[in-house]
Formats: structure tokens, C-alpha cells, sequence
């Protein structure tokens, strides 16, 4: 059966991926968050996953509102990256995993939700910023793309999106295949981008909701997303894929390691990586029973 | 208890929901248009031509003409989509922060890195 592994999210503000196309990983403005990521390349080289399933948010290149998905997973057995408008150079396609794909839409419709299945799909900056922060050097290892609306109101809520994580976790456990698998989160944290609240950044509550996040998620998962716009912007709304992440890994987590950085472009950073606590071996045996 | 549906009250904020997603749709449709390089250079060899092709509103287009974005959110635009347009004006995020809040770049950047102090 397949594992998962642990949890890794990352903002994917689109200027990120102007400063690697550019090389300046270790300019003084952009070095504070891209240094964070050494300990994560580590981990990754530790615990060599076979496969990475992503939550993250299309911001208007595969999605339009014409057809506004709530939750699409893909299926396909490449994703491509294109042309988004304003300038970011196009990135490799990576490979995907239609096999688990197809086993994750099994099982997340079977428990209720109601997905959209997408055997094509572009990948924008939410996808492609993550991969190439976390593997410079590029990677064959497959993925599973979950994309959750933030565009279009209503959203669904911080308490579905975590059930949505729990119900994919559930179907990956599940698949019968030795895999080592790897959630991902990308968005957030707190940023605006529209309005003449742009610029909004709310360091106090990223912070508590870091915390939160690994302790306490059902904390979060009372809040509508009104408030969470209130707290952490129209776009730190991205924070959904945080949750749904977290979901997956389980009761119990542990933080390996954090890297907060204020700001990046109009955003709060945050590099996160997680693994979940192995039950038995952490809790008391009365516990086990 | 504030209203869980009613995002109108966060200051500074307004919620892309039915309602802007409606009236916004031609200019967010032209703006999507911006994923692919031609139709950048069409928009730049003729914007009125442009815009008309994509039935904008009297309102979107005024917006448009001045630049003003506070005005096309407004007239529905999402941000997301708008972004493309800035990228082919060679404005990025925090150039549309400091013309929405009315601030100098300067300013807006200053204020960024004071939220991380």
C-alpha cells in the first residue's frame, strides 16, 4: 500500500520564478527565502518520494469562468506549463501518474465530493514555482495535481477543503502500490493583491496560524471564508491548500522546519515541510488500545 | 455576527463572487485572451478594436482606456485576469498596489517591509 511521507508548502508567487529565471537565488532581496529551502532539498533527498500529490489554486491559465471548477484533479500522464501572459518563461512539462490520478477520483467521489476530472491540464506558476524551488535541478518524479478555486466566489470552505484532504489521504493508503508518497500545499500566506487593501500583510495571524496548522487544524476549520479573507487577504485565501494538505498527513504532525519571510513581491512567504507522527511509536501504550 | 456571505464590509475589499463575476465577464473573457502572444500584440496594435471585438462594457472600457484599476474591479474584473493586462502595460503587483492605494512605489514597498518588522 502506498505511504505518505510528509507535507511540504510553499508560497508560488509568480516573481519567484522570475528571480530563478534570472539567477538571483542569491540576491540580497530574494536570498531571506530561498536560502530556507537548503533543509528542505535535504529532506527530500532523505526520504526520496516515488510520487507527489499538490494541492494548489489556477489562477486563469487552464481554468476560465466559463468553467469554474470547485475541485479538478488531473489525470493526464503529462502536465504542461504555457504562456501566462506577463512574461514568465514556460517550463518543462512534468510527468504524471494517471494510475494513482484515477484511484484518488475513485475514492474522493466515492466519499461524496464531487470532482472534476481533467485528462488535459496546463499548470501555472502554483504549480511550476514550487517544483523548481524545491527541485532546481528539475525531477521525473510524478504528480498528481489537486486544484481547489480561489477565484470565483462562493469558495468552498476551510472545513471541506480539509475533508477533501482526508478523503484523498484515505484513497492513497489505500492504493495498492509501494509508493512513497508526498502531499505539497502552494499559495499564502497573507497577501492582497486587488483593491485599496492591496499590499494587506498580517504577520500576527500567519504566524498563529502556522501554529495552528500543525497543532490545531480544526481551529481553522471553524473560520468562513469571509473571515479569512478579513485576516490574511483576498489571495492569502490560498491558505485552503495549507489545510487540505495538512488533512492528508494525519492526527499528528510534526514540524521539521519553517522559514517565514516578509515580504516576497506583495506576500508573506513561507516554505513549510511536515512529516506526520507515527502514532505508535510517539503515544502511550494505554492509548494504543 | 457579521453575515458569512456578505464580504462587502472588509474595507478595501471587495469578494469576486456572482455578482462582479457576472458583470465582469467580457473583460475578464479579453483578458484571458492574454495567455497567448498574438493576441497581446493585437490588443497593443488597436486596443478599441480590441476591446469591442470582446463586447466590453462602456465602463470596462473607460477603465481600461485610463489605466485605472480600481475602475475595472469595479466594472468585475478579477484581479487574476487583470494581472495579464498589467503584464502587457509592463506594470507587475506592486505597481497595481501603489496605483490602487494611491501610494508611491516607494511607499508601497516601505509599507511591505514595515509588515515584516
Amino acid at each position: 500500500m502506498a505511504r505518505i511521507i510528509g507535507g511540504i508548502a510553499t508560497s508560488h508567487v509568480p516573481a519567484l520564478g522570475g528571480a530563478i529565471a534570472k539567477g538571483l537565488q542569491k540576491d540580497p532581496y530574494w536570498a531571506p527565502f530561498f536560502d530556507g529551502f537548503g533543509k528542505a532539498h535535504a529532506w527530500l533527498a532523505e526520504k526520496k518520494p516515488d510520487a507527489i500529490v499538490m494541492f494548489y489554486n489556477d489562477h486563469g491559465l487552464n481554468f476560465f469562468l466559463d468553467k469554474m471548477p470547485t475541485f479538478a484533479i488531473g489525470a493526464a500522464p503529462e502536465y504542461h506549463n504555457a504562456d501566462e501572459g506577463w512574461g514568465l518563461p514556460v517550463v518543462k512539462p512534468f510527468k504524471g501518474d494517471p494510475k494513482l490520478s484515477w484511484a484518488i477520483i475513485e475514492g474522493t467521489v466515492e466519499d461524496e465530493f464531487d470532482i472534476t476530472t481533467c485528462q488535459e491540464m496546463l499548470v501555472d506558476h502554483a504549480l511550476t514555482v514550487p517544483m523548481q524551488l524545491l527541485w532546481p535541478d528539475g525531477t521525473t518524479i510524478p504528480i498528481v495535481p489537486i486544484a481547489i478555486n480561489t477565484v470565483q466566489y462562493p469558495l468552498p470552505s476551510a472545513q471541506r477543503c480539509f475533508k477533501l484532504g482526508q478523503s484523498v489521504a484515505k484513497a492513497i493508503k489505500a492504493y495498492d502500490a509501494d509508493l512513497d508518497v508526498l502531499m505539497m500545499a502552494t499559495g499564502g500566506l497573507s497577501h492582497q493583491l486587488d483593491g485599496e487593501r492591496a499590499g494587506f500583510i498580517n504577520k500576527d495571524y500567519d504566524l498563529k496560524f502556522l501554529d495552528q496548522l500543525i497543532d490545531c487544524p480544526e481551529e481553522i476549520c471553524k473560520l468562513d471564508n469571509r473571515t479569512l479573507v478579513e485576516l490574511t487577504g483576498t489571495q492569502g485565501v490560498e491558505l485552503l491548500m495549507w489545510l487540505a494538505m495538512r488533512a492528508a498527513l494525519g492526527d499528528r504532525v510534526e514540524r521539521i522546519h519553517q522559514n517565514y519571510h516578509i515580504p516576497i513581491s506583495n506576500t508573506a512567504a513561507c516554505l513549510l515541510v511536515t512529516e506526520p507522527v507515527n502514532a505508535q511509536a510517539r503515544r502511550p501504550v494505554l492509548e494504543l488500545v | 455576527m457579521a453575515d458569512p456571505h456578505d464580504f462587502h464590509d472588509i474595507p478595501g475589499t471587495s469578494l469576486f463572487d456572482s455578482r462582479l463575476a457576472m458583470k465582469g465577464y467580457a473583460l475578464n473573457k479579453m483578458c484571458f485572451s492574454f495567455n497567448e502572444a498574438e493576441n497581446r500584440a493585437a490588443f497593443l496594435a488597436d486596443e478599441e478594436a480590441y476591446m469591442a471585438r470582446f463586447h466590453l462594457t462602456v465602463d470596462q472600457k473607460d477603465a481600461v482606456r485610463q489605466r485605472d484599476v480600481l475602475g475595472m474591479l469595479a466594472a468585475g474584473g478579477n484581479v487574476y485576469y487583470l494581472a495579464k493586462l498589467a503584464g502587457i502595460l509592463g506594470l507587475n503587483v506592486q505597481d497595481l498596489g501603489a496605483m490602487q492605494t494611491g501610494m508611491t512605489l516607494e511607499d508601497f514597498k516601505e509599507m511591505l517591509l514595515e509588515a515584516g518588522r
